[in-house]
């Protein structure tokens, strides 16, 4: 028994304080990126969860840039890419791919931008894999504060919203007719979205910060239909592949051949993705029956 | 700045300018802005791993741009690409950084993967590049007609015997192939700004399908062209000069669109 | 020798749908469905939404295979109905036209003509004037020229009739077209196609779920209800004794001022279902 532990968690793994940090972090992120990735899923706007991230690539690199820490760079930038996303109206179908997709565009030129200038400058060249990828590892304690703080705002905007969020990500002409203002929840939604894809950006890199966003909720919904039980299933989940993300890559500092260390992001992500496949072939076998 | 090895850079990317126009309109026209944003980070995985075990890159790029819009196809439900798009090409990218995590360059190879590197097109590139490209407009030349059919009225296009699935799969074969020249040259970050903001923004201005496809066209060759010549000159990366370019037209044309709607008021 | 008694009748119908069964996810969709449309005629298909309208013009177009029975369009072969072909014309009941997309109604009912052939479309004059000749037998002139996506539903369902008439189809398929229309201009369609139907001797099968605003120019009607169907004039079917036979409960019809009222239930039950010339309103 103790030969299987001790295979399984790799020396130091309870005693790191950079294992507890990342684990703190990733177990709030996870919260606040699966109960808002529900919402995002039900309204269909899972590309606009993922320009933001790629958006935020933009912030966080400007954030590098100017020598600030990258969160806020990444919240300043996907919060004002909220809002501009809204203007040109991103919440109606049409042509909202295209927009996101060239905003998008432009987000990443200017990344590209500021990450050359900020290489160029400080003669690292490390900064494109950490805000693009994440580097859970190396954060600092100092961040826990503002991240439970911006958590808090995100999670706060939605359990005020959450019957009028819900019915107008189910129906916007039902909402409309009840008097909802619709536009506004949106609105107030996109912003909290902002918020958790610039979570997840600091856990997993801007870029993939999505799939924390998209995928547990996604996994939830295949598992229930009703909102509560899948906002609860998808924190879970993400909560899940976080604690095995971490684990996985503290230990895989020690596997042969390169003894390397993989990226926490790699398994976040794979671990994601194996959990949505196998909710979609439980849901298509349900739905066989 | 049109001499010596900047003369490939200028060839490559006249030719990426031209082909992704004109791919990138269908992909507007389809809607399949999404689509077309996926399979090149698909192919990241790709790139990244031909480089790990020391092959082509352009290999590698081709692969997983195949096999990734052939798996868009199959698995995505109709019509609804959203999350299985999304998460797939999310780990796609994951395992692209964990491939190149075990290199030795790894940021700067992240960086002209995502961003581009016109400038690094070697002779022995231009070979397939030029390849690519005959294959795609062949390919677009030939399927013309039944993809705009099929495109715009996906029934109609049904009952004279059009299988929409059979287009679709043809399509995104050749938006993979697109995507392989393409990616080197403006990075997966990029193709966005070569593929969709040209036809996007020339759509505004014409209501003619081959009008809208040569401005496209047009459009793109300003952006690259331009991108090229400021990036030598400033030093600054290709990719963001295209970026902000691109948008930049996009946006003149949906202004332009909207003006327009206005007046016929 | 003929072995079998069951004939195909000898056509110049230009359709002939022949004990056709279609059973989907379990369910009966079409039951032994027989009817034919001859040149010239104008037929609606009525019935219910559900009742199988659009599985009917589907295996008529190939795209569904029926699990007993054949189709045969304008003398074809009962197998390749349709499919590839030219000879049936298919204005679809949905379709989403994007506002912004480049394209107009010129260029679409172009498309009509050409649209499943490969390689680039050389130009040619004689083309063009055919384009114009049907954008005028449907008086879409006006509004050819512009962006077709942006145009109304009517304006659309003009284009789209023209769209399918340039390839001259023998049969000519219209999936309830009047559904979003308002009344005057699903008049106004009607009372184009008929036009055209008797112009071209063109086959006509317009499928909808109200009957009345067909009646003054159907020649004749199939009526769907539960999967099975008949079909004759207006006064041959819809009667007590066919609808009632067809749909497995008893049914009155009322005729009132020129319309037709379909009711259903016998009065005991605690509530009737009405159906308006097709479309049910249910009274508590």
């Amino acid at each position: 028994m103790h030969a299987v532990l001790r295979a399984i968690f790799e020396p130091g793994f309870f005693t790191s304080s950079l294992v507890a940090l990342a684990v703190a972090v990733g177990t709030l992120v996870a919260i606040v990126a699966g109960v808002i990735g529900v919402f995002t899923v039900l309204r269909g706007q899972s590309f606009a969860g993922e320009a933001l991230g790629d958006i935020g690539a933009a912030g966080g690199s400007s954030a590098y840039l100017a020598g600030i820490p990258a969160l806020w760079g990444f919240v300043g930038v996907a919060v004002a890419a909220a809002g501009v996303m809204e203007l040109i109206g991103i919440q109606r179908a049409r042509g909202r791919d295209l927009a996101t997709g060239v905003v998008l565009g432009a987000g990443f030129g200017l990344a590209a931008l500021f990450l050359y200038l900020g290489t160029t400058y400080d003669n690292t060249t490390g900064a494109t894999v950490t805000i693009l990828f994440g580097s859970i590892f190396a954060l600092n304690s100092s961040i826990l504060p503002l991240l439970a703080l911006l958590g808090a705002i995100a999670l706060g905007t939605i359990v005020v919203l959450y019957r009028p969020l819900l019915l107008s990500s189910v129906s916007s002409e039902l909402a409309a007719a009840r008097g909802l203002p619709v536009r506004l929840i949106g609105a107030a939604y996109l912003f909290a979205m902002a918020v958790a894809v610039a979570l997840s950006a600091v856990t997993i890199g801007a870029i993939l910060s999505t799939a924390l966003l998209v995928g547990p909720a996604a996994t939830a919904l295949q598992l229930t239909r009703r909102p509560g039980h899948a906002i609860v299933a998808a924190a879970l989940i993400g909560i899940a592949a976080m604690w095995l993300g971490v684990l996985l890559a503290y230990d895989s500092y020690y596997w042969p051949p390169l003894r390397h260390g993989w990226p926490v992001s790699f398994f976040v992500v794979t671990l994601i993705l194996i959990a949505y496949i196998i909710s979609r072939t439980v849901g298509a076998r349900r739905a066989v029956r | 700045m049109f001499s010596g090895f900047m003369v490939n850079a200028w060839i490559v990317a006249t030719i990426v300018a031209v082909v992704g126009a004109a791919v990138g309109f269908f992909v507007v026209l389809r809607g399949s802005a999404f689509v077309a944003h996926a399979v090149p980070n698909g192919s990241f995985a790709g790139a990244a791993g031909a480089s790990l075990i020391g092959i082509n890159t352009i290999i590698g790029l081709g692969i997983f741009s195949l096999g990734g819009a052939l798996g868009i196809g199959l698995l995505g439900r109709r019509g609804r690409h959203d999350v299985a798009t999304a998460l797939t090409l999310v780990f796609m990218l994951g395992l692209g950084a964990l491939f190149l995590s075990f290199s030795v360059e790894y940021a700067p190879e992240i960086f002209s993967l995502l961003f581009g590197e016109v400038l690094g097109i070697s002779s022995n590139e231009l070979a397939p590049t030029v390849g690519l490209a005959a294959a795609c407009m062949i390919a677009l030349a030939l399927l013309y007609r039944p993809l705009l059919l099929s495109s715009v009225l996906p029934e109609g296009g049904q009952a004279r015997g059009l299988s929409p699935f059979r287009i679709e799969i043809c399509f995104l074969v050749v938006v993979a192939l697109a995507t392989t020249m393409t990616v080197p040259v403006v990075g997966t970050a990029l193709i966005f700004s070569v593929m969709i903001g040209p036809p996007a923004a020339a759509r505004a201005f014409t209501v003619r399908p081959y009008v809208a496809i040569g401005l496209s066209v047009a459009i793109a060759l300003v952006v690259v062209w331009s991108g090229i010549a400021l990036s030598y000159q400033t030093n600054w990366p290709v990719g963001f000069f295209v970026g902000v370019m691109s948008a930049s037209a996009y946006a003149l044309g949906r202004t332009w669109a909207f003006l327009r709607r206005r007046g016929a008021r | 020798m003929i072995a079998r008694a069951r004939a195909l009748p000898l056509t110049d119908d230009a359709l002939v749908v022949d004990g056709v069964t279609v059973r989907l996810g379990g369910r009966t969709v079409l039951d032994n469905v027989s009817c034919s449309v001859r040149p010239g005629e104008f037929t609606g298909l009525i019935g219910a939404n559900g009742a199988g309208k659009t599985t009917l013009f589907r295996v008529i177009l190939g795209l569904e295979q029926p699990s007993a029975g054949s189709v045969r369009v304008a003398g074809g072969g009962s197998e390749s109905s349709g499919r590839g072909g030219t000879d049936v014309g298919y204005v679809p009941q949905k379709f989403q036209l994007d506002p912004d997309m480049p394209l107009r109604g010129r260029d679409l009912v172009g498309l009509g003509l050409d649209g499943h052939r490969f390689g680039l479309p050389l130009p040619s004059r004689s083309r063009r004037q055919l384009v114009q000749e049907m954008l005028d037998a449907v008086d879409a002139g006006a509004f050819a020229d512009a962006r077709v996506g942006q145009l109304s539903g009517g304006e659309q369902q003009r284009i789209l009739i023209a769209h399918a008439l340039i390839s001259r189809p023998k049969l000519l398929l219209l999936d309830e077209p009047l559904a979003n229309l308002d009344l005057r201009s699903a008049q106004e369609v009607v009372g184009l196609v008929s036009r055209i139907a008797r112009e071209q001797q063109l086959a006509v099968l317009i499928s909808a779920h109200e009957m009345n605003p067909l009646l003054p120019v159907m020649d004749r009607l199939v009526y769907l209800a539960a999967g099975r169907a008949a079909s004759g004039t207006a006064e041959e079917v819809i009667t007590s004794d066919v609808l009632t036979k067809l749909y497995g409960h008893h049914v009155d019809v009322l005729r009132v001022h020129g319309r037709v009222i379909v009711v259903a239930g016998t009065g005991h039950d605690e509530h009737a279902a009405v159906e308006m010339g097709g479309a049910s309103v249910e009274i508590v």
